[in-house]
């Protein structure tokens, strides 16, 4: 039997990250394919249940790595952490959530084990024994195909992109605490406080719907119908650069080729013209909807269904439709 | 206070993409090239820091890995600001994978010890977003990631980065690398001034320090394109069709 694939199951204070059960459904579907095994390496100060729950998505073994230092996330005990659980299973493959910090992880790890990540990974394929995964390149421009030539492959998923499998809680699997020795160098970045956004606010990355605002805005005080829409629509906020560089939202709304990259099930785009920059960040969206006065607008060129028209009509004219509809 | 940045010469975004006849690269003909948009952000912090701390004994060095062309890249950077550059030459850059790349880097700052080292969070290329922690890696030094706020105290460095769902605060003893998120600044341009000195600042010129082979890319392709537009109708009598459609053919509502 090939070595194990390992999956950092990325928690927050012992509940599971969206990503962290996509990586583990995808490392089970591979370890058919390859005939190996799932092993889970949960990290962290308050583990809770985390380290039951990966059973109940294929990994046969769990380690864990608990303890103060591991309270936040920061690089380098983490990385330490995973090169441990390598180690420990000499896996073929490593997966990763394509989040903020796993890709930061994946990277590190790669970097700690002597070889490059395959980050924001779309799919993977384990066709003859071989991992090859493809990935978007120049911001969705292009996709390449590659392989690591150095095991292990080290491969962090787009949120989104890998289908969660159906929770088995009847699945069990054995747990093992692995010691993480942290010393003086691994600490020499402290988190002081962690400041959580003014509203629970959906992550962009991991909606299923969202609306975003563009300079036809107009001014920050608009957004609200935006607000209004999304919040119908239980949808994310988004916003093209021209809104962010005008300061009328924060720079993590920023969708495109330096923003975000999402690829929702639907991204609404409201007084966006469609520059290469912006359609880098979301065309591939599943679909996409676009209001907008200028029936030129090359946004026009990519959106399955346009409305050519004045989005402060349209927008509060779409949320009372689907208001009504929604009885 | 020593402060190298990493720059990556990498295609305008406003590059059409054009798969070259081997299948596995960017056709380079007619691309034009640019500062990677995040390397700009790391070189603006750079000169921010050096501008609080004077001119006096504090210096910003850019950094490259890349062919005899990505010359006129640092140009840019001296432009800037930047007071000298180091060209790591490597015709290969962009077949090479991050290790390497990283690689390259390591083997020059080792040399440099500069106090901060800073990178953009990613290259707008290949979309990497790991050279940064691996140069860390290989140099032992602590690193924090998509940084968007920075204050210096000493040798400690006081940082917010953005993570999923808000921000967080970080303290950092120096020397540290950093990487560049959207957000820590807004880049100045090169003033006429500045290209003008730009002629006259020194460029380092040696080979890149490159032995490692870790990723091997396949296949380039395109995404899968998209159906042509529809345009459902225009201003708010379009709305109630849009709904339908949404609702009977996309099946999302
Ligand atoms: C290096 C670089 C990186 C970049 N990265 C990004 C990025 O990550 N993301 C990004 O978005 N951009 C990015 N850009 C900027 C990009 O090129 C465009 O400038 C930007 O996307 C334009 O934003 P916009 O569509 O909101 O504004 P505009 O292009 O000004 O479009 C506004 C649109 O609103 C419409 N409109 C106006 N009023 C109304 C109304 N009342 N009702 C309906 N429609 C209306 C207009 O018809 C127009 O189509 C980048 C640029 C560069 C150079």
């Amino acid at each position: 039997m090939p070595n194990p694939i390992l999956v950092f199951v990325e928690n927050k204070d012992g509940t599971l990250k969206k990503g962290a059960i996509e990586a583990l459904s995808e490392a089970k579907r591979l370890s058919d394919a390859l005939k190996s095994e799932v092993v889970a390496l949960v990290i962290g100060n308050n583990l809770g249940s985390a380290a039951k729950e990966p059973a109940f998505y294929g990994a046969t073994k769990v380690l864990t790595v608990e303890g103060a230092a591991f309270g936040h996330y920061t690089t380098a005990p983490y990385t330490k952490a995973m090169v441990a659980a390598f180690n420990k299973v000499k896996p073929d493959a490593i997966l990763f959530p394509a989040t903020l910090n796993g890709k930061d992880l994946a990277g590190s790890v790669a970097g700690a084990l002597g070889t490059s990540a395959l980050q924001d990974v779309i799919s993977i394929n384990a066709d003859g024994g071989t991992l090859t995964a493809r990935r978007p390149v120049y911001a969705g421009k292009a996709i390449i195909t590659v392989k690591a030539l150095k095991a292990p492959s080290i491969i962090s998923l787009r949120p989104k992109m890998f289908t969660a499998a159906k929770s088995d809680q009847s699945k069990q699997s054995q747990v093992e605490k692995l010691d993480v020795a942290i010393d003086a160098n691994d600490q020499r970045v402290k988190v002081k406080e962690v400041l959580k956004a003014a509203t629970a606010k959906i992550e962009l990355t991991e909606a299923d719907i969202i609306v975003s605002g563009g300079r036809g805005m107009k001014g920050p005080e608009h957004y609200k119908i935006i607000e209004e829409l999304a919040a119908i629509l239980k949808a994310a906020v988004g916003a093209s650069r021209a809104a962010v560089d005008a300061g009328w939202r924060p720079h993590e709304d920023q969708v495109g080729q330096t923003g975000k990259t999402v690829c929702p099930t639907m991204y609404v785009a409201c007084g966006i013209s469609g520059a290469i920059q912006h359609l880098a960040g979301m065309s591939s969206s599943k679909c996409i909807v676009a209001i907008n006065k200028d029936p030129e607008a090359p946004i026009f060129k990519v959106a399955n269904y346009g409305i050519v028209g004045d989005l402060f009509e349209v927008v509060p004219a779409l949320a009372n439709e689907l208001k009504k509809n929604q009885g | 206070m020593k402060i190298a940045v990493c720059i990556r010469r990498v295609p305008s975004t406003e590059t059409t993409v054009k798969v070259a006849a081997d299948g596995k690269t960017l056709d380079p003909a007619g691309v034009e090239y640019i500062v990677s948009p995040f390397d700009e952000i790391a070189l603006e912090e750079g000169l921010r820091v050096k501008e609080k701390l004077g001119a006096e004994g504090n210096e910003v060095i850019a950094v490259t890995v890349g062919p005899a062309e990505a010359a006129t890249t640092l140009r840019t950077c001296l432009a800037m600001g930047a007071d000298k550059a180091i060209l790591l030459k490597d015709d290969k850059l962009y077949q090479r994978a991050p290790y390497e790349i990283a690689q390259g880097l390591s083997a020059a700052l080792k040399e440099l010890a500069p106090d901060i080292i800073f990178f953009g969070k990613q290259a707008v290329d290949d979309d990497n977003s790991q050279v940064p922690t691996i140069t860390a890696q290989l140099l032992n030094l602590p690193f924090v990631g998509l940084i968007v706020k920075l204050d210096l105290a000493g040798k400690t460095a006081t940082v917010q980065r953005e993570i999923d769902g808000g921000k967080e605060v970080l303290e950092v003893v120096l020397p540290a690398v950093f990487s560049a998120q959207k957000g820590l600044n807004e880049p100045r341009y090169p003033s006429l001034k500045g290209i003008m000195a730009a002629k006259k600042k020194p460029m380092e010129e040696k080979a890149a320090n490159i032995t490692a082979n870790t990723l091997e890319v396949l296949k380039m392709e395109y995404p899968p394109s998209r159906p042509p537009g529809k345009i459902v109708g225009k201003g708010v009598e379009a709305v109630p069709e849009l709904v339908k459609l949404l609702k009977e053919e996309a099946k999302i509502i």
